[in-house]
C-alpha cells in the first residue's frame, strides 16, 4: 500500500512506527495522555464542550441584566459575592465591572476554546485519520501535547476568574489602551494578563493542531484519494488549518507586545498623552510615561487575525453540512468543484477584510474603501454555497434524521447571517450599525450560530464513531427544534434593537431615553435565551446517556460513503485492522442508477458508469 | 409531524421572523434628524434586496424541505453538475452585489469628504465617563491643549497662556448644534477608545486617544436628543451619555455663551 509506505516514511522514529503496532494499556496512556487521535478528539471535544457550559451560563447572566437591569439577583447575588452588591436586606445588584467581565469572558470562552475548538481541534482529530485513510495523525505525540497546551489555556483562563479584581473586562477584542492600563477597568489588572497567557497557550496548541492537519492531509491520503476526491469536511480541516498557522502569529505577537505595554513600560499601543481621572499619567521626569504607540496598530493586528478565526469557526460547519446534506438526501453534491473554489476564495478573501471592523475607528476612510470592497466580494462564494446547497436538496430524497436538521439549520443560519452582512459591508450604512446589537445578531447567526450547529450536526453523525453507539434520535429532534426556534427568537430581534441604536456591552440600555421602549424586545430575547439555554441539558443528557447506553452501531449507519464508514464503530487503534481501503471516486456517489444500491462508497471498485469525480 | 417537518425549516423562520417584524413595529431607525438621509436609503434598498432573497431562499428551503421527503416510491435525482448554471448565479450575484458596492462607495465618499469651510468647529473631547464640548468663541480658533497640564479642574489641559484659548467655551455633556448648517467636529481622548454617537443624526465616531478626528454634517430639525458612548470604555460606559441641542443658527452663540456660564 503506497499510503503505509508514504505514512512510515514520514514517521522515522521508530518508537511511533511502533505505538501502532500495540496500543497503550494503561489508563493513564489510553486515555489521559494518549496519542491516538480518536482519544485526542474525544478529549478536545468534551474539554470544549463544558467550556461552553461555562461561558453560555455567562450569557444567561447578561441577557438577565440587559431585560431587568433592576433586578433582584437573589441567591445568584449570594453565592457570587464577586459580581454582586447587596445581602443584609438591600436586594442584591450586579456590579458594572462584572457585567463586563461577563460578556468579555463569553465572547474569548466562546470564540476561542468552544468554537474553534470544537469543530477544528474536536472533529478534526477525530476525523482526518479516517477520511484521509490513515493509521493516526502524522505527528502522534505533537498531538497529545497540543491537546494539554490547550488545556492549560482553558485552566489558565478559567483561574483569571479569581484572580485579582477578577478576569479581563476590556471586550473579547481587548482593544488598548481599556485593556492595557492597568486603572481603567478592574479587568486591566492581572486578569488581562492571564488573558494574554491564555490566549498564547492556545494559539501555540492550534499552531501544533494545524501543522498536524496540514501534514497528514499532504502526506498521508491513501492510493487514490486525489484532493479532489476529498469530502468537504477534510478540505474545511485543510483550510483552516492554512488560516490559523498564517495568522494567529499575528495575534502572538500582538498579545506579547501588550504584554509588554502592561509590565514593562514599553508603547506599542499607547500614545503619548494619556490623562487617566484627570491625572496625566507622567513619570518621575514629568514626561508621559507612554510615548508614540498606537490603539489602531492592536486593532489591525487583532483583526488580522480576528477575521480568518471567524472563517476558522465557521468553514468547518460549512464542510460538515455538505458532507451531512449528501448523506441524508441520498444526493450526489451538487457543483463539488465549485464548493471547493467556494472554500478557497472565502479563506483567501478572509485575510483582505479585517479593515470592515474599523469603519469608524479613524483609519483612513480611502483604506475603508478597500476593505469595503473585500468584505462584498466575500460574499459571492458564500451566495454560491447557499445556492448549491439548494441545489444538492433539489429533487433528492431527504431522511429527516437527527444530524439532518442540524444541516439544514446550518444552511437556514447562513442565509440570514449571511445577508446581514451585506448590510455591514457598506461602510456608509455601517455607521450607524457599527458596534450596535446589529453586529451581534449578525456574527450569532452566522459565525457562532452556523459552528454550534455544525459541531451539534457532526456530533449526531460521527457519534459512532466516538462511542460505538448512537445518539438518541428522539432527543436529538427535541434538542433540535427546541434550539432552532429559541436561536432565531434569541438572535434576529437583535436586528431590530440594533437599527434603533441599541449599543454593545451596555450594562444599563434604560439609561438612555431612545433605548427605553426597546425593554420589551429584551423581555422577548432574554425569555428566547433562556429557554435556548435550558434546551441544552437535552443534549446533555443525550450525549452522555447514549455515550454509554445508547444503540450500538454498525459499521456505516448512514449508508455514507466516506472512508470512516468502512471500519467498526468506534474504529479500533491504528483505524482499521486490516490493510487501509483504497480509494476509486469521491464520497458524494449517491442514487447513482447503475449501482446496485444508492450509495456507492469510496473503495467500492469503479462502476460501469459514474459521474467522473 | 414528519412530513411537517421538512416544511418548517424556511417557514418557522419566515413566521419568526414576521412575528418580530409585527412586535417591533414601532421602532426602527431613531428618526432622521440631520442631512445624511442617503444611508437610510441605502439602509432601505438593502433591505428590500436582502428581504426578497430571505423570502425566496426560506420558501425553497421550505418547499424543498417538505416535497422531497423519503418515502415508498421516492427517488433522488443523480443531478450534480451543471457549469452554465453555477457560472449564471456566480455572476448574477456578482452583478447585483457590484452595484452595491459602487453604490456604498460613493456615499461612503461623501460621507467623509473634507467639511466645508463655513462649517461651525465644535471639539469634542471623550474621557472616563464624559464628554467635553468645546467651542472656539468669537475668534474661531480652538486654543491649545497640553495634556501634562490636565486636572480636575482643566479635563483637557486647555493652555491657558494661548490668547486663542482665551474665548474658548466649554460645556459638560451638552452640545449645541445650528439647524441647516454644516457642523464640523473634532473628535478626540484623553484616556481609552469612547466612540461619539449620536443616534438621530447618523453619526458615529470612535474617539482613539492620540488622534484627532475630523467629521461633519448637517442637522436638520430643532430638538433635544442623546450622545451615546458606542464603544466600551470602562465600568461607566453605560451611562456615558449626553445631550445634543439643535437650535436656530443665528442663536447658537448666544445660546453656548449661556450654557457655558
Amino acid at each position: 500500500m503506497e499510503g503505509e509506505e508514504r505514512m512510515a516514511h514520514t514517521e522515522a522514529h521508530a518508537a511511533e512506527a511502533h505505538a501502532h503496532d500495540h496500543a497503550p494499556t494503561a489508563f493513564i496512556w489510553k486515555y489521559v495522555f494518549s496519542k491516538d487521535h480518536k482519544v485526542i478528539g474525544i478529549q478536545y471535544y468534551v474539554t470544549a464542550m463544558l467550556m461552553a457550559l461555562i461561558a453560555g451560563l455567562l450569557a444567561m447572566l447578561i441577557r438577565v441584566q440587559l431585560a431587568w437591569p433592576e433586578v433582584n439577583w437573589g441567591i445568584i447575588g449570594k453565592l457570587l459575592p464577586m459580581g454582586f452588591q447587596g445581602g443584609d436586606g438591600q436586594p442584591y445588584v450586579m456590579n458594572p465591572e462584572f457585567y463586563a467581565m461577563l460578556f468579555t469572558m463569553h465572547g474569548t470562552i466562546m470564540v476561542f476554546f468552544v468554537l474553534s475548538t470544537a469543530p477544528v481541534s474536536g472533529f478534526g482529530n477525530l476525523l482526518i485519520p479516517l477520511q484521509v485513510g490513515a493509521r493516526d495523525m502524522a505527528f502522534p505525540f505533537l498531538n497529545g501535547l497540543s491537546f494539554w497546551t490547550f488545556f492549560c489555556g482553558c485552566v489558565t483562563i478559567l483561574t483569571s476568574f479569581f484572580v485579582g479584581a477578577g478576569a479581563a473586562a476590556g471586550g473579547w477584542t481587548s482593544y488598548p489602551p481599556l485593556s492595557a492600563l492597568r486603572g481603567a477597568v478592574p479587568g486591566s489588572q492581572i486578569g488581562q494578563t492571564f488573558w494574554i497567557i491564555a490566549m498564547v497557550f492556545f494559539i501555540a496548541s492550534f499552531t501544533m493542531g494545524g501543522l498536524n492537519f496540514v501534514t497528514t492531509i499532504i502526506n498521508l491520503r491513501t492510493k487514490g484519494l486525489s484532493l479532489l476526491r476529498m469530502p468537504l469536511t477534510l478540505w474545511s480541516m485543510f483550510l483552516v488549518a492554512i488560516l490559523g498557522l498564517l495568522a494567529f502569529p499575528a495575534l502572538t505577537g500582538a498579545s506579547l507586545m501588550l504584554l509588554l505595554d502592561r509590565h514593562f513600560g514599553t508603547s506599542f499601543f499607547l500614545p503619548t498623552g494619556l490623562v487617566l481621572n484627570n491625572a496625566p499619567m507622567v513619570g518621575a521626569n514629568g514626561q508621559f510615561v507612554h510615548q508614540g504607540g498606537s490603539p489602531l496598530l492592536w486593532q489591525h493586528l487583532f483583526w488580522f487575525l480576528g477575521h480568518p478565526e471567524v472563517y476558522i469557526l465557521m468553514l468547518p460547519a460549512l464542510g460538515f453540512t455538505s458532507d451531512i446534506l449528501t448523506t441524508f438526501c441520498r444526493k450526489a453534491l451538487f457543483g463539488y468543484k465549485a464548493m471547493v473554489g467556494a472554500m478557497i476564495a472565502i479563506s483567501g478573501l478572509s485575510f483582505i477584510v479585517w479593515g470592515h471592523h474599523m469603519f469608524v475607528s479613524g483609519m483612513n476612510p480611502h483604506l475603508a474603501m478597500a476593505f469595503a470592497v473585500g468584505t462584498i466580494l466575500i460574499a459571492v462564494p458564500s451566495a454560491v454555497k447557499v445556492f448549491n446547497w439548494l441545489a444538492t436538496l433539489w429533487q433528492s430524497r431527504i431522511q429527516y434524521k437527527t444530524p439532518m436538521l442540524w444541516g439544514m439549520g446550518v444552511v437556514s443560519l447562513f442565509i440570514s447571517g449571511g445577508l446581514s452582512g451585506v448590510w455591514l459591508g457598506q461602510s456608509a450604512p455601517d455607521i450607524q450599525l457599527h458596534d450596535t446589537f446589529f453586529v451581534v445578531a449578525h456574527f450569532h447567526l452566522i459565525m457562532a450560530g452556523a459552528a454550534l450547529f455544525g459541531v451539534f450536526g457532526a456530533t449526531a453523525m460521527w457519534f459512532p464513531k466516538m462511542f460505538g453507539r448512537l445518539m438518541n434520535d428522539t432527543l436529538g429532534k427535541w434538542h433540535f427544534w427546541f434550539t432552532f426556534v429559541t436561536y432565531y427568537g434569541t438572535f434576529f430581534p437583535m436586528h431590530y434593537i440594533g437599527l434603533a441604536g441599541h449599543m454593545r456591552r451596555i450594562y444599563d440600555p434604560y439609561q438612555y431615553e431612545f433605548l427605553k421602549n426597546l425593554a420589551p424586545l429584551n423581555h422577548f430575547i432574554t425569555i428566547s435565551a433562556l429557554i435556548l439555554g435550558a434546551s441544552q441539558i437535552i443534549f446533555f443528557v443525550n450525549f452522555f446517556w447514549s455515550a454509554f447506553k445508547g444503540q450500538k452501531a454498525t459499521e456505516n449507519p448512514w449508508n455514507a460513503n466516506g472512508l470512516e464508514w468502512t471500519t467498526s464503530s468506534p474504529p479500533p487503534h491504528g483505524n482499521w485492522p486490516g490493510a487501509i481501503p483504497e480509494v476509486h471516486r469521491w464520497p458524494y456517489e449517491y442514487s447513482n442508477p447503475s449501482a446496485p444500491k444508492d450509495f456507492v462508497m469510496q473503495h467500492e471498485p469503479p462502476l460501469a458508469v459514474e459521474s467522473g469525480h | 409531524m414528519a412530513k411537517l417537518q421538512g416544511l418548517l425549516f424556511g417557514l418557522a423562520t419566515l413566521v419568526l421572523v414576521v412575528v418580530a417584524t409585527f412586535y417591533f413595529t414601532k421602532t426602527w431607525l431613531p428618526p432622521l434628524k440631520s442631512d445624511r438621509i442617503a444611508i437610510d436609503h441605502a439602509l432601505a434598498i438593502t433591505l428590500a434586496v436582502t428581504g426578497l432573497v430571505f423570502i425566496v431562499t426560506n420558501l425553497m428551503l421550505a418547499w424543498f424541505g417538505y416535497a422531497y421527503q423519503d418515502g415508498p416510491g421516492a427517488k433522488a435525482a443523480y443531478w450534480h453538475d451543471s457549469p452554465r448554471l453555477e457560472m449564471t448565479w456566480t455572476l448574477v450575484t456578482a452583478g447585483i452585489l457590484a452595484i452595491f458596492l459602487f453604490n456604498a462607495l460613493s456615499l461612503w465618499a461623501k460621507v467623509t469628504a473634507p467639511p466645508p469651510a463655513d462649517a461651525v468647529l465644535i471639539e469634542v473631547t471623550g474621557q472616563q465617563f464624559a464628554w467635553n464640548v468645546r467651542y472656539p468663541g468669537k475668534d474661531g480658533v480652538l486654543g491649545k491643549t497640553d495634556h501634562l497640564q490636565a486636572s480636575q479642574d482643566n479635563p483637557i489641559g486647555l493652555v491657558k497662556d494661548d490668547p486663542a484659548s482665551k474665548d474658548d467655551l466649554l460645556l459638560l455633556n451638552q452640545i449645541y448644534l445650528p439647524k441647516d448648517k454644516p457642523v464640523r467636529v473634532q473628535v478626540r481622548s484623553m484616556d481609552v477608545i469612547h466612540s461619539f454617537f449620536l443616534p438621530n443624526f447618523r453619526v458615529k465616531q470612535d474617539a482613539m486617544p492620540g488622534m484627532t478626528i475630523d467629521i461633519w454634517f448637517t442637522p436638520t430639525e430643532l430638538g433635544d436628543f442623546e450622545i451615546a458612548c458606542a464603544e466600551h470604555c470602562g465600568l461607566g460606559h453605560y451611562r456615558m451619555r449626553g445631550a445634543v441641542h439643535v437650535v436656530p443658527a443665528a442663536d447658537l452663540e448666544k445660546t453656548v455663551a449661556e450654557a457655558a456660564q
